[in-house]
């Protein structure tokens, strides 16, 4: 990708990121928002993470599959079962990574999809 | 009692300090492996250092900068890059919101560089301490300011090192995943947003059966997000009946 590009896409990023953090503390609190947008608001992170990681977990390959049993969805489980313990992001991603990493290397050839 | 003596003022302001950096430390040790991770791939997808410092530095969110990673490596379009980066920071609005109503009144440029640093990580650090009344904006900032710097550079050398690591070592594709997986369960405060998740998530991976690109990431939390509402709502007003006609039955952890 070329630099420019890069640097436009980036700027980008960095506004429409900054925006919703900023906007409400600039506004000190004067204006509450509505309690049904609170509501919706509440919800959307929970949504956002379930849209992103169930994809990752059960779909494979190219063009895009449908899979139960494989190494991204097997790593879940330890990874799930650390991140309720420790509830920390550091040992979740060093747990389902090894695991992944693992099953990657040892997992049976039916695991793996081109 | 008030600061008369300049040393006074400036050992309260390093104590501050040195407390916000103190509580900084469990976030830095998650963003490390994270950043690594991020850094390594980012350094695959074809960017330097430089670039990946950038945007650690411009953007400091984790989930949306694997993404737009991993569609940059798609070719994807800037907007849609921009665009995807958009939705799924937009839950910063509410954290923002609910730390606008905890905090004691700060000057807009104190609030400004504090609003820079709000993430997940962040945020359920400084709320309950803001609630708590024992936290002030100088701690705050420092917590936050840690935690970007320690994001920034494992990042940084991610990218650095990624060229001494082969592909698809050490399960490094998995940091995305595990990090989803955790921030989840972080939100799961309750039933609606258990189901909340699902909803999203079984909707989420059809549609990315049928559609190309991250489409069905934004329409599924949309989706997700509605649906649950007006689930919860249906549920709460159910409750509110039944209670007004038997007041001792109802318990309802909305």
């Amino acid at each position: 990708m070329n630099t420019e590009d890069y640097l436009w896409i980036v700027a980008g990023m960095g506004i429409v990121t900054y925006l919703p953090r900023w906007l409400p503390l600039a506004a000190l609190n004067r204006t509450p928002m509505p309690e049904w947008l609170c509501r919706w608001l509440d919800l959307i992170p929970s949504a956002i993470l379930g849209a992103l990681l169930f994809p990752a977990v059960w779909t494979t390959g190219s063009p895009k599959h449908f899979m139960v049993l494989h190494p991204a969805s097997l790593a879940a489980i330890p990874a799930l079962w650390t991140a309720i313990k420790t509830r920390s992001l550091g040992w979740t991603a060093v747990i389902g990574m090894a695991v992944y990493w693992l099953l990657e290397t040892w997992a049976p050839a039916w695991m793996h999809t081109p | 009692m008030t600061a008369s003596v300049p040393n006074a003022l400036s050992s309260g302001t390093l104590a501050s300090i040195r407390r916000g950096m103190h509580a900084a430390l469990p976030i830095c040790m998650g963003y490390l492996p994270i950043g690594i991770a991020f850094g390594v791939l980012a350094q695959k997808a074809g960017l330097s250092m430089i670039q990946i410092g950038l945007m650690s530095l411009m953007v400091f969110a984790g989930s949306a900068q694997f993404i737009a990673v991993s569609m940059m490596q798609d070719a994807a379009a800037g907007i849609s890059i921009v665009v995807t980066t958009f939705i799924v920071n937009l839950r910063h609005l509410l954290m923002s919101s609910s730390l606008a109503a905890v905090m004691p009144p700060t000057g807009i440029a104190k609030l400004s560089l504090f609003a820079y640093g709000i993430t997940d990580e962040s945020f359920a650090l400084n709320h309950p301490r803001f609630i708590d009344g024992d936290w002030d904006i100088r701690s705050a900032l420092a917590l936050n300011h840690t935690a970007n710097a320690a994001w920034v550079l494992s990042t940084m050398i991610g990218g650095y090192g990624g060229r001494m690591i082969p592909d698809r070592a050490f399960g490094l594709d998995y940091a995305m995943t595990a990090m989803f997986i955790c921030l989840l369960v972080y939100q799961m405060r309750g039933k609606w947003y258990v189901a909340t998740a699902l909803i999203a998530g079984v909707t989420s991976t059809l549609m990315s059966l049928w559609f190309e690109g991250n489409v069905h990431v934004l329409a599924a939390s949309v989706i997700g997000a509605t649906t649950g509402y007006v689930l919860q709502r249906t549920s709460l007003r159910k409750a509110a009946a039944t209670q007004s006609s038997h007041p001792s039955t109802s318990k309802d952890d909305a």
